[in-house]
């Protein structure tokens, strides 16, 4: 298999916004291979949530899609029935509040179980072996307690675990982890992160990890695509994101965010806020009200996607920006 | 450092919290300069939101004391002239403004609720007032007469600083005031603070769990962990130079360039847990 395992391309979704269809995705397009692992980064209403809902078919009712998801080379829009219950089997999601995805009234071990038994026709003590074993891989101790407890029982960190230890007990070869540590306390998510990378590496699984933290992203994705308005406005490998970006939003939204290691004066803003995709403008550059860099060419038409220095991005000017972007935008 | 020798604007002294068997802050004491920025961090359950609501008055401590500007305010206040008192020594922004506002009402009219109970001020002041604020905090003229629904999350955490500035308090505490707002948009609203410290001089006390964030705002930093003090200090000092375990761990789990995350020893988190509270 030489293809991409997942390849996203003209992705256009519309849903019902007061009443009228409104798209919420524009043309997104990305690939990710075997083993590989995507960062998908936005802020709120760039829908990189719901291009994780698109990929597992999991879009609200009435939802236009133009465009195809193709996994494995098969046309996932045109799954049904037992064809689609297989392929979301190979698609694991984690998402970002563990607490509202898991029955509180059930037990860990009948939670974590459920597919292996139900989908899979695993029996029950040979499902309760592996949860127990996927739990230890996620260094969660005493797992045959574990199991017969319930999620209030659980810390947030630990439920998070128990998500991603169920996530992969079905054997998946896609990860579409959603803000998964974003409600965790820094030290749990460092902790968290280290897990899904060391598994991910382990199972040769690949991952499309949702968030709105740069650097979180860059740490354990490959490459990193950004997100504004419902559009890809970049996509490159993650080593090189944050002192090269090649479209000014990536740059603007890493010098916005305070730096650790230094005071600053004052933090280069980004004047007004984002946009939502269905606000956004179809005949012009989305970010170009916000931008240090835009020119009257950036509203004479939506900018294309296009190849740069082994990147992509859309942004007019990218050519001419490139190697500038490093710095402080403050132009 | 601040001068110790100037009376402080909050001094906090062996504070202590017990919720049934539960210490939530156990002996923790510090002081906040007249014009300071004193951030205090930890995770959850360190015991700081329980600090600030005891420091507002929205927990009673059960030992230790509290004196803003020179005042007691561990006990209740003991009047509604007292309790107005102390609103206008400090006042508190939470972290969530979808929660925090009533809907029902304009930013100009939250504005103008505080400034007529504060000030008892006539209708025309109040209303320059009311302007004078909304401008320092950058809402413009339509959004000064929206409904909170009408306004972004960044918008009603603008609407919920300057009606606590209304009060003009000496003190203001801000709990995990930027945690939820999108990262272009708290850069806008973590300048404004620092604008509003230089111009009026009310004194910060930053609650936070995000260090970069602590870094930017405050001078002064007190690591929480499980209710207690592990360390303090100027805040580039502690963040460069961190001399506990627990600020370590906490400092090297911060995202940044380059940074990869590490997994601990496959312990369970009550045996790391322990190994911590022994430092």
């Amino acid at each position: 298999m030489t293809g991409p395992l997942l390849e996203v391309d003209g992705l256009t979704v519309r849903l019902d916004v007061r009443g009228a269809k409104r798209a919420v995705l524009r043309d997104v397009a990305l690939t990710v291979h075997a083993g590989e692992a995507l960062g998908l980064v936005g802020e709120s209403g760039s829908g990189k949530s719901m291009t994780a809902r698109a990929i597992d078919r999991l879009l609200p009712r009435g939802a236009e899609v133009d465009g195809t998801v193709s996994f494995d080379g098969r046309d996932v829009n045109a799954l049904a029935g037992a064809d689609l219950r297989r392929y979301r089997n190979q698609i694991a999601m984690i998402f970002q509040d563990p607490r509202a995805h898991v029955n509180p009234v059930r037990r860990i071990g009948d939670y974590m179980t459920e597919a292996l038994r139900t989908n899979l026709g695993v029996s029950g003590s040979e499902a309760s072996r592996r949860a127990s074993d996927a739990l230890t891989q996620v260094g969660i101790d005493s797992p045959t307690r574990r199991l017969r407890q319930y999620p209030h029982e659980l810390s947030g960190g630990m439920l998070q675990r128990v998500m991603i230890a169920a996530a992969l007990l079905t054997e998946p070869r896609l990860l579409l982890a959603d803000e998964p540590t974003t409600a965790l306390d820094v030290t749990t998510q460092a902790e968290v992160m280290a897990i899904l990378d060391d598994l991910r590496h382990e199972f040769g699984l690949a991952m499309v990890f949702i968030t709105h933290d740069l650097e979180l992203a860059a740490a354990i994705c490959d490459r990193t695509a950004v997100m504004y308005a419902g559009q890809i406005v970049e996509i490159r490998e993650s080593a090189r994101l944050h002192d090269d970006p090649l479209h000014p939003y990536t740059a603007a939204l890493a010098a916005a965010r305070p730096d650790i290691e230094a005071t600053a004066d004052r933090l280069v803003a980004i004047p007004g806020r984002p946009l939502s995709a269905f606000e956004a403008p179809a005949d012009e550059c989305g970010f170009a009200p916000r931008c240090g860099y835009a020119r009257d060419e950036c509203r004479a038409g939506l900018p294309e996607i296009t190849e740069l220095d082994g990147g992509l991005s859309r942004c007019v000017r990218a050519h001419e920006l490139r190697g500038e972007l490093g710095a402080p935008a403050n132009a | 450092m601040p001068d110790q020798s100037v009376t402080p604007v909050l001094e906090v002294t062996s504070l202590r919290k017990e919720f049934g068997d539960l210490v939530a802050v156990n002996d923790v004491s510090f002081r906040v300069a007249e014009a300071g920025s004193m951030a205090i961090v930890g995770e959850s359950g360190s015991g700081k939101t329980t600090i600030a609501r005891m420091i507002v008055g929205l927990e009673r401590p059960t030992g230790g004391s509290i004196a803003a500007c020179g005042r007691d305010r561990s006990r209740p206040a003991r009047s509604a002239a007292d309790r107005r008192r102390r609103g206008r020594e400090v006042q508190i922004v939470f972290q969530d403004p979808y929660t925090s506002l009533d809907p029902r009402q304009s930013a100009e009219a939250a504005i103008d609720e505080i400034l007529r109970l504060h000030h008892g001020w006539a209708a025309d002041r109040r209303r320059a007032r009311v302007a004078e604020l909304t401008e320092l905090v950058g809402l413009d003229e339509r959004q000064a007469k929206a409904l909170p629904r009408a306004l972004s999350g960044g918008q009603r955490q603008r609407v919920a600083i300057a009606r606590a500035l209304a009060a003009e308090p000496r003190i203001l505490i801000l709990d995990e005031s930027v945690a939820a707002l999108d990262v272009s948009i708290q850069a806008q609203v973590l300048n404004l603070l620092a604008d509003i410290r230089d111009s009026t001089g009310v004194s910060f006390i930053l609650i936070s769990h995000d260090l970069a964030v602590v870094r930017q705002l405050a001078e002064e930093v007190v690591v929480l962990y499980r209710g207690q003090v592990v360390e303090r200090g100027p805040t580039p000092r502690v963040l460069d130079d961190p001399q506990e375990e627990y600020t370590k761990r906490l400092r090297a789990s911060v995202p940044r360039p380059g940074w990869k995350p590490a997994r601990r020893a496959r312990a369970g988190p009550e045996a790391t847990a322990q190994k911590e509270s022994g430092t």
